[in-house]
């Protein structure tokens, strides 16, 4: 049976089915829907071209950053493989794509994780590129908005990436101290190194529905204390009746989420400019 | 290959039981004669320990590093604190949920200055492990430590913090109540900080848990201490499906003092005593003193700007790429 669709095989296929429920949906109705399935609501990862789809103003993306390219430091086995089979698999250098992009017409800066390479871990490529997306913001005084998709950091690259976490926070400030307005969006799954740095000091949260949240694999977290764990834990709504996240936004309303919250909380950047 | 440090070091420490024996033997020897027998031997005992250190510690893989950085008689926090930073007085209370034994922290004197001090303290027996969380800190640890943080702005303190946890606690409360958004806030805290910041990984360095509190405009590190971003164990089960591979995910992973320095992540190793600074607490902290009072130094001839701009751009510019 076709599996969920990918980026140019809408022709092969006219079904797509469900990762959620299993049922078969019709591949143009799936697009249609943002790659949302319209008996069970199951919000399918998206890759950043999808994403970029679904959220801005139609053409206004401009990639940049492209040029960095991850290093093998620490000769670590089998990640210059794996790296390279994924960077000619998606034609992308990372698992992070950064660039500025338009809502409604209001300039952001922003970066989308895309859990397809190497589970969007995050190097110090990723991290370079969403600590510039938060500088470009502070600098150029756009909101940011950054789409998390991630295991953590990329264990292959070692200490380098644990100091990620330290580099990404230190770009949240610079946004804090000239008052620019950023806003995370986890997105399936967003996890441990990546969600205890930049992702949790966001000025607004946001999740998308049943989107997975944790700190450490879900394994791990139940091992480790005689406490139940609910049914839902490390959800989007166990996180968010733990008021960790400022709302579940489902995909189709997450543009004019979005938007919204730009336009207000970015306001007092476009005075006396274009606003 | 050894699973504990006690294993690893058996040989050595019962080489090191014998000698207590022997002197023991000797005090209480009256006849002249068999105490200058034992004397020869409680010395010839010592040289074959020392040679036996000068071996063994010579031969340091990756993995016996973890051994050492885990070994319960290791220095701890507190056993630092007590020895060079005289008049600490423990706060606590994260003012929002409870009190965190994993962390300690408090105003403290630094070479006669007053200073905050913020670190990770482990247990040594079963009762103090339970207590201290195995220096796995909840949420409420770190809020603890921004509150100290922020003190110490008001209140124009330098601030010193040691690492030392094997993680952040990961069980299902910490989750629900925010254990990543405590980690994060915490390094966010210290990037405000306008006071000096000196941290130092005594022990182990454990991701996420470490990194929380190790945003110092110095980072320095004790020489048998490990840095990681994955605990050896979680690395090997994730790539090899096999917890046993410990010691090939310990070797990959660079976490010890000299990669962690080689790739520039740290400013200086502090070098331990012989034979570890479990064999010798005293000269351990005198030298972690001496390296704090040089940072420390350099540090307050900076103004206030200064030392955030500076602390900004050390973690600014960590990362290896490269430009297409």
């Amino acid at each position: 049976m076709a599996k969920v669709m990918k980026p140019g095989e809408a022709n092969g296929g006219n079904f797509v089915q469900c990762k959620g429920c299993k049922k078969t949906l019709f591949a143009s109705e799936f697009k249609d829907n943002l790659f949302v399935c319209n008996y069970c609501g199951h919000h399918h990862r998206l890759t950043w071209r999808q994403r970029v789809e679904c959220t801005f103003d139609e053409g206004s993306f401009k990639p940049l950053d492209t040029e960095l390219v991850s290093v093998d430091s620490l000769q670590f086995p089998e990640y210059a493989e794996k790296h390279t089979a994924s960077v000619e698999k998606l034609d992308q250098n990372d698992s992070v794509v950064g660039g500025i992009a338009q809502l409604d017409g209001i300039d952001v800066s922003t970066a989308i994780s895309d859990f397809t390479f190497m589970g969007g871990s995050m190097g110090s490529v990723a991290g370079e590129i969403i600590t510039r997306a938060l500088e470009r913001g502070a600098e150029q005084k756009m909101p940011v908005i950054i789409f998390c998709a991630s295991g953590g950091a990329r264990m292959q690259e070692g200490l380098l990436s644990l100091m990620q976490m330290a580099k990404t926070t230190a770009g949240v400030h610079k946004c804090r101290e000239v008052g620019v307005p950023f806003i995370a969006v986890f997105t399936d799954p967003t996890m441990a190194g990546v969600l205890a740095s930049y992702a949790s000091i966001a000025d607004v949260i946001i999740a998308e529905p049943r989107c997975l949240i944790g700190f450490a694999g879900a394994r791990v977290s139940k091992q480790a204390q005689v406490v139940k764990a609910p049914d839902d834990f490390q959800t989007a709504e166990f996180v968010f009746r733990s008021g960790m996240l400022d709302r579940i936004v489902e995909r189709r309303e997450m543009r004019g989420m979005l938007t919204s919250l730009v336009s207000m909380f970015g306001a007092h950047l476009r005075e006396g400019t274009n606003g | 290959m050894a699973n504990s440090w006690k294993e690893w070091e058996r040989p050595l420490l019962d080489l090191e039981d014998g000698v207590l024996k022997l002197k023991h033997l000797a005090a209480r020897e009256l006849d002249p004669a068999k105490k200058a027998a034992l004397e020869k031997r409680i010395e010839d005992f010592e040289e074959r320990i020392r040679s036996f250190i000068e071996v063994k510690y010579s031969r340091l893989g990756p993995w016996e590093e973890v051994l050492l950085a885990r070994a319960e008689p290791r220095p701890y926090t507190l056993d630092y604190i007590n020895q060079i930073l005289p008049d600490f007085r423990e706060l606590d209370g994260d003012r929002r949920f409870g009190a965190d034994h994993a962390i300690v922290a408090g105003p403290a004197r630094f070479d006669g200055q007053p200073v905050m001090v913020v670190g990770h303290q482990k247990g040594r027996d079963i009762k103090e492990r339970a207590y201290r969380n195995f220096a796995m800190a909840k949420p409420e640890g770190y809020r603890k430590a921004i509150r100290m943080f922020e003190m110490a702005e008001r209140f124009r303190m330098p601030v010193i913090t040691f690492v030392d946890t094997p993680a952040a606690d990961p069980g299902v409360e910490s989750e629900s109540r925010g254990i990543s958004e405590a980690i994060a806030a915490s390094m966010l805290s210290m990037f405000e900080l306008t006071v000096p910041v000196v941290s130092i990984i005594i022990g182990e360095g454990g991701s996420g848990g470490a990194i929380g509190i190790a945003i110092g405009n110095k980072v320095l590190m004790m020489e048998h201490a490990v840095y990681s971003v994955i605990p050896p164990e979680g690395c090997a089960a994730i790539l090899w499906r096999d917890p046993g591979k410990k010691a090939q995910a310990a070797a990959a992973l660079k976490l010890t003092s000299a990669s962690a320095l080689e790739f520039n992540l740290v400013d200086e190793v502090i070098k331990e005593p012989f034979g570890g600074a479990h064999r010798n607490a005293v000269e351990a902290g005198e030298s972690i003193q001496a390296a704090i009072s040089k940072y420390m130094g350099e540090l307050q001839k900076m103004s206030p700007s200064e030392l955030k701009e500076q602390r900004y751009q050390r973690f600014r510019a960590l990362g290896i790429f490269e430009t297409e």
